[in-house]
């Protein structure tokens, strides 16, 4: 279980890696950020780049600041800098929650938030936090910077809208206004491990009613989504435990779950339902 | 024949300049090129612990970072943990006091990867280092007692640092 | 010595006999300075890489190696047609000529019959270069369906052989009569998943041949290091003393490792032929493809039971998915299963039909308590469901079928691997007892209905094991004394782990009078012994361990009359104590230390005599009689009603181990095997797909508890019933631990969904606990 055999280099700067990765695209030259998915992959030899193109030397990319309304998150800030506190706020006590239930504490500390992103796997927390909460993820190249939308970036297992070429530089979370619940849970064999299905769900509460209800379910369809029928069943609505079991239901039936041998198609969805009905009600905590 | 870099690792303190193919693991130089095989291979692919080192203060697996990637940072292995006279670490005497080993293969990680677990939580509750330990894998002990040991080491480690 | 009756040390006084000390194997352990295979190297080895079939079932059409051989590095490229004059790997044992042909050979031949069979290998420089050029071996198959289900009916295995290998049964009593005057019968269907010992540390070998002096060296051995010197020689054609195993530290064994594999044969011809050290080291991916898989059994079984729950005959019918061929255990596992089926009850008839099939898996065998972790699953299943058709309750029928103490010795009308079953000693419905106050049963069953009655779902469940260790019939030892009182002892023994040193050093220091620590234990070395049965089946303490104590027993005779000379006293007023001989009544006089009598019986010296100078002895111990280690298993558990998911609250187990002879050991062993065994229950299962694709080939996969899975186990040691058939006492307790976990997990998550008789496979996945919830609910 030994990597192919690749050449190094070790970038500098944002410039010097978008030109390491132009010339060496083609080639299946790749970004290695914390490698914590990356190198098991090349440890099976079902990636064998090339080119490795080593990001963590690049100070600028570890850059994690609230400005304006968003939370940036930079290219090799880890995992255990968002669970020890991202940001102040809500949307940092989320992410820490999160992060918490991501592997374990030694592949926190060198995992990165983009490189989960990109990695896309369907049972990610990261990549469910970015669809529900709309993300935005900046890719850059030579050619341009593109702001894409986490909505729509995913396109489907361990796949996305970026081109080989690209770097993702940063991504950016909006900030959860003061006062927005939220509830996370999700469901794994052991601890520790990927997810067979999660849910992430904020909301607030204006008087005595939902607003802006988010419902995001992750590790049951090949990429994350909301779920727009459970949405529904909340906004405007009372939050109590009738309703948010009704909106689990909506959840359930929203899902066209994977059947992967580890969990059938039927579980997954009772899953959901299970996993939608904890978030919320964590929420009330 | 592929690229072969100069690799300077500080390894316990000590320096190593190599001359490495990049593909070569953290763990397979620390094993091969420095000869401190109580780093152990589990499985290669992160999920066992059994190649937790520190770097730089904290816990990593070292089968999933290139030795390239690990210049310039303070690696700390199992070889490393006792004192320059060989006085063991509160650790590795909790470990044989509580009879926290059987064949030992995964103790090196579990003890490196307790040991950066105390220098940066040295109060850590129960709970909270279980989640912890949960990280890696022991065949033989059924836990129980590496959780004993741990608590044993960090309410030792805690005295000592009471002591002027 | 054979079969001593008394108990040599006697209880609560000795000085270190049966006491709580630490390991002397510790100090390399914790500070990095272990050695296990891969730490070792020798000068101008090379690494070998095996190429594996990635199809389940399929004809070789074509093998490419050009595009491998040309790689830098590479030194050669081997597949069947090299080693063409290699037999087919050969069981340990005589075994039944039945299974002959079913034997895998080094590589495969013509045929690949599982993902993962050798199919060539790679010698190259480095491991890196070897991986590389062996992903270049293109290996053509055409596809054959694959046969993936020992239940199903048999097709065949090769022309005229049939994948039913061999059909197994044993029986007694009148089966017929006591199902046609049965108040009741009861019958189940169930089954045990497919999974193995897995060790932290993978397979490695390392072959050396020595070209100067004609020896061949096999460095990494396991388990079993004489017998397979035996095997080796027998395979190769060499005189066996021109064999020579050496184990290193081995990262755990249970039962898998250390059996003779294709790929330790591969580095001894390599490096017999090549001229040079060969080193193997398996990776995590390989390990889970090809080392022994274990316990997946499909019975059918039913009990003939009178008006109050008394079993009057058992039934079953057993199928054994083996894999794709027969290793060195031949059907050991299926005849284990079949005799320890009745376990620790009256079983007035019984028979039992073994079906041992191959299919397109990974081959199988012995993985700690083989047969019987799958056997008691069986029948404490069955007792649960006797009881429950009944209206009794777990533990009254289990009172009701156990043997009881004077009973004892119960001849059992079976045979273990050709031994007849004489349960040798036991009180076990006294254990029962014991284990039910220790636990709080009433009170814990009382907490669990009003949790019940709240809406949690929980439960707790109980199983009886009965294992069986130290199966003769003998073993040797070696003690000598050296010049500076320090002893070393030899054996034939071997240590995965499990504490062997530590436990020889007691009994030795124990028996000898000197300080555990001073005593410094070889094993696993052919060259320094020429018998050894190794370390398996819950063997070592008790075998070897009555040979050390032999053999220390006779240095210590030996000591002290030669002491007796030079202290003027008989030895029998003389003891030997912290390494020095004192008169019993004088302790602080006068005194000789073992050291000085070694250096004064040394070779031409005056205290040598006319026997055989030095202070050592080479010592057997032989036994015709098994001891039988036994034990309650209960678990509280609590099944989450939304996803199926079940937490083991609670851990207990209370077993009769004759005499511990390391407490601490003792409840090592225990707790590491229940862990395993809980694995087994909710976690472990290697899953293949509908081509025989193996599912499992990951540690993402192949999901083994860690840290927040496992309870912490409690342990109950129980000394109640030495076993008569060593001077010590002892029973093994390798294998207890793990023995009754799947039976009690099972019973405790009925018991929590309440309903009587729900699990029937293990593993009880989240997903299976769930619809079986919901099939209650309903
Ligand atoms: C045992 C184990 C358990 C795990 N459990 C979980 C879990 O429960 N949940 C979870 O979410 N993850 C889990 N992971 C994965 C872990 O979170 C990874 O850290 C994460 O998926 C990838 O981040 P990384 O920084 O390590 O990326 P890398 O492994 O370095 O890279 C992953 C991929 O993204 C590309 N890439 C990375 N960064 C960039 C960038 N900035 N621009 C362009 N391309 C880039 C790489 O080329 C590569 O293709 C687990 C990993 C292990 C080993
Ligand atoms: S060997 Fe690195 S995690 Fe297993
Ligand atoms: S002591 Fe053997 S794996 Fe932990």
């Amino acid at each position: 279980m030994k990597p192919a055999p690749f050449d190094y280099h070790a970038a500098r700067t944002v410039e010097e890696a978008v030109a390491l990765l132009a010339e060496y695209a083609d080639r299946d030259g790749r970004i290695i950020a914390g490698g914590q998915s990356f190198v098991p992959m090349m440890a099976f030899r079902l990636a064998r780049p090339s080119h490795v193109i080593d990001i963590n030397g690049i100070a600028a990319l570890g850059r994690l600041a609230v400005e304006g309304e968003v939370l940036r998150i930079g290219a090799v800030v880890r995992h255990a800098a968002l669970e020890t506190l991202g940001c102040a706020g809500v949307l940092g006590r989320l992410l820490s929650q999160m992060a918490r239930l991501i592997a374990h504490k030694p592949i926190r500390n060198r995992g990165t938030f983009c490189g989960s992103i990109v990695n896309a796997d369907p049972a990610a927390e990261w990549c469910l936090a970015a669809v529900t909460l709309g993300a935005e993820i900046v890719a850059q190249s030579v050619r341009e910077i593109r702001v894409l939308g986490a909505d729509g970036f995913f396109t489907g297992a361990m796949t996305t809208t970026l081109a080989p070429d690209e770097l993702v530089t940063e991504c950016r979370i909006p900030l959860l206004r003061d006062g927005t619940r939220f509830g996370f849970d999700e469901v794994s064999r052991r601890a520790g491990d990927f997810a067979m299905a999660a849910a992430l769900a904020t909301y607030r509460v204006e008087d005595g009613r939902i607003v802006e209800p988010r419902i995001g379910v992750g590790g049951v369809e090949p990429c994350p989504k909301r779920i727009a029928a459970a949405e529904a069943r909340l906004a405007g609505a009372a939050p109590d435990h009738r309703l948010f079991a009704a909106a689990a239901s909506e959840a359930a039936a929203a899902v066209e779950p994977m059947d992967d041998g580890e969990a059938s198609r039927g579980y997954r969805q009772r899953l959901v339902r299970a996993v939608v009905t904890r978030a919320l009600e964590r929420s009330l905590s | 024949m592929s690229q072969k870099l100069e690799v300077k690792l500080t390894v316990n303190g000590r320096d190593y300049v190599l001359s490495l193919e990049p593909r070569w693991t953290l763990a397979d130089v620390l094993r091969e090129h420095c000869g401190l095989t109580g780093t152990h291979l589990g499985c290669e692919h992160g999920v066992c612990g059994a190649c937790t080192v520190m770097i730089d203060g904290q816990a990593v697996r070292s089968c999933l970072m290139f030795a390239v990637q690990a210049q310039g940072k303070a690696i700390v292995t199992v070889e490393g943990l006792a004192g320059p006279g060989g006085e063991l670490h509160p650790l590795q005497q909790a470990f044989i006091d509580h009879h926290a080993l059987q064949c030992g293969f995964c103790t090196p990680g579990f003890l490196m990867l307790a040991h950066a677990t105390l220098l940066e939580s040295p109060d850590i509750d129960d709970e909270a280092l279980i989640d912890i330990l949960a990280s890696n894998l022991c065949r033989c002990t059924g836990y129980k007692n590496i959780l004993a040991a741990v608590k044993t080491a960090a309410a030792v480690m805690k005295a000592r640092r009471r002591q002027p | 010595m054979t079969g001593a009756s008394v108990t040599a040390f006697e209880k609560g006084k000795t000085r270190v006999f049966g006491r709580s000390v630490s390991r002397i194997e510790d100090l390399p352990l914790v500070t990095g300075r272990g050695r296990y295979v891969a730490d070792l190297d020798f000068p101008r080895q090379i690494h070998m890489r095996v190429v594996r079939s990635e199809e389940a079932h399929g004809r070789i059409v074509a093998i490419r190696l050009d595009a491998a051989r040309a790689v830098p590095g590479v030194v050669a490229v081997w597949t069947h047609a090299d080693i063409a004059g290699l037999p087919p790997i050969d069981f340990r044992d005589p075994a039944a000529e039945a299974l002959k042909p079913y034997r895998q050979p080094l590589l495969a031949k013509g045929v690949v019959r599982y993902v993962g069979e050798p199919v060539a290998v790679v010698l190259a420089e480095s491991p890196y270069v070897a991986e590389d050029a062996a992903e270049l071996v293109a290996v053509e198959v055409e596809a054959l369906p694959p046969l993936l289900d020992a239940a199903a009916p048999p097709a065949a295995f090769a022309p005229g052989l049939s994948t039913e290998a061999l059909e197994l049964s044993q029986e007694y009593g009148d089966v017929a009569a006591a199902f046609r005057e049965a108040h009741c019968i009861v019958e189940a269907e169930l089954s045990i998943g497919r999974h193995s010992g897995v060790p932290m540390e993978c397979r490695g070998a390392i072959g050396r041949y020595d070209a100067a002096y004609d020896v061949l060296e096999l460095w990494g051995a396991a388990k079993v290091p004489h017998r397979n010197r035996e095997a080796l020689a027998r395979f190769f054609g060499r005189p066996s003393s021109s064999v020579q195993l050496h184990e290193c530290h081995v990262g755990g064994g249970f039962g898998i490792r250390g059996e003779l594999y294709p790929e330790d044969f591969l580095v001894c011809a390599a490096s017999m032929r090549l001229g040079c050290p060969v080193k193997w080291i398996e990776d995590r991916r390989e390990h889970l493809i090809a080392a022994n898989h274990s316990r997946q059994q499909h019975h059918r079984v039913r009990a003939a039971v009178d008006a109050e729950g008394r079993i009057l005959a058992l039934e079953d019918a057993i199928f054994l998915d083996q894999g794709a061929y027969v290793r060195t255990h031949g059907a050991r596992v299926l005849d284990l299963t079949l005799a320890m089926l009745p376990g620790p009850y009256r079983v007035p008839a019984f028979r039992a039909v073994g079906h041992f099939r191959l299919t397109n898996k990974t081959p199988a065998a012995t993985y700690r308590a083989p047969g019987r972790y799958e056997g008691t699953f069986v029948r404490e299943r069955l007792l649960d469901a006797i009881a429950a058709r009944l209206g009794l309750d777990g533990v009254a029928i289990r009172r009701r079928n156990l043997i009881a103490s004077n009973e004892m010795p119960y001849a059992r009308q079976l045979t273990a691997n050709g031994h007849p079953i004489i349960l040798d000693s036991g009180d076990y419905a006294g254990l029962l007892r014991a284990a039910l106050e220790a636990f709080g049963w009433e009170e814990t069953e009382a907490r669990l209905r009003e949790r019940r009655a709240a809406g949690e779902f929980v439960g707790a469940g109980l199983s009886f094991f009965l294992e069986k260790s130290g199966q003769g019939p003998s073993d040797s030892a070696l003690v000598s004394v050296d010049s500076g009182g320090f002893v070393e002892v030899v054996t034939g023994g071997a240590s995965l782990g499990q504490g062997f040193e530590t436990a020889m050093a007691q009994i030795c220091a124990e028996t000898l009078g000197v300080d555990y620590r001073r005593v410094r234990v070889v094993h696993g070395q052919t060259d320094r012994i020429r018998f050894g049965i190794g370390a398996h089946a819950s063997r070592a303490t008790v075998m070897t361990g009555g040979a050390v104590h032999a053999a220390a027993s006779e240095v210590r005779r030996k000591a002290l009359a030669q002491a007796s000379v030079l202290l003027q006293a008989p030895a029998d007023e003389l003891d030997i104590v912290e390494g020095r001989v004192v008169r019993r009544d004088a302790p602080m006089g006068a005194s000789i230390s073992l050291g000085e009598l070694s250096r004064a019986s040394g070779p031409g010296r005056d205290g040598a005599g006319n026997g055989m100078p030095g202070l050592y002895s080479e010592s057997w111990f032989h036994t015709e009689g098994m001891a039988f280690p036994y034990g309650v298993h209960i678990a509280v558990v609590r099944v989450d009603r939304a996803t199926g998911q079940v937490a083991v609250e609670r851990y207990f187990v209370a077993t009769d181990v004759g005499r511990a002879v390391n407490p601490m050991m003792v409840e090592g062993q225990i707790a590491g095997g229940v862990v395993q065994g809980l694995g087994g229950a909710l976690y472990e299962e290697f899953r293949y797909d509908a081509a025989g694709q193996p599912l499992s080939a990951t540690f993402a996969a192949y999901l083994m508890p860690t840290m927040r899975e496992a309870p912490k186990v409690e342990v109950l040691i129980a000394e109640d019933a030495p076993s008569p058939n060593n001077p010590l006492g002892i029973k093994g307790v390798g294998e207890g631990g793990c023995t009754g976990a799947g039976a009690a997990i099972a019973s405790a998550i009925d018991a929590a969904i309440g309903r009587p008789g729900a699990v029937t496979a293990l593993p009880a996945t989240p997903e299976r606990v769930l619809s079986l919830l919901e099939a209650a609910r309903r």
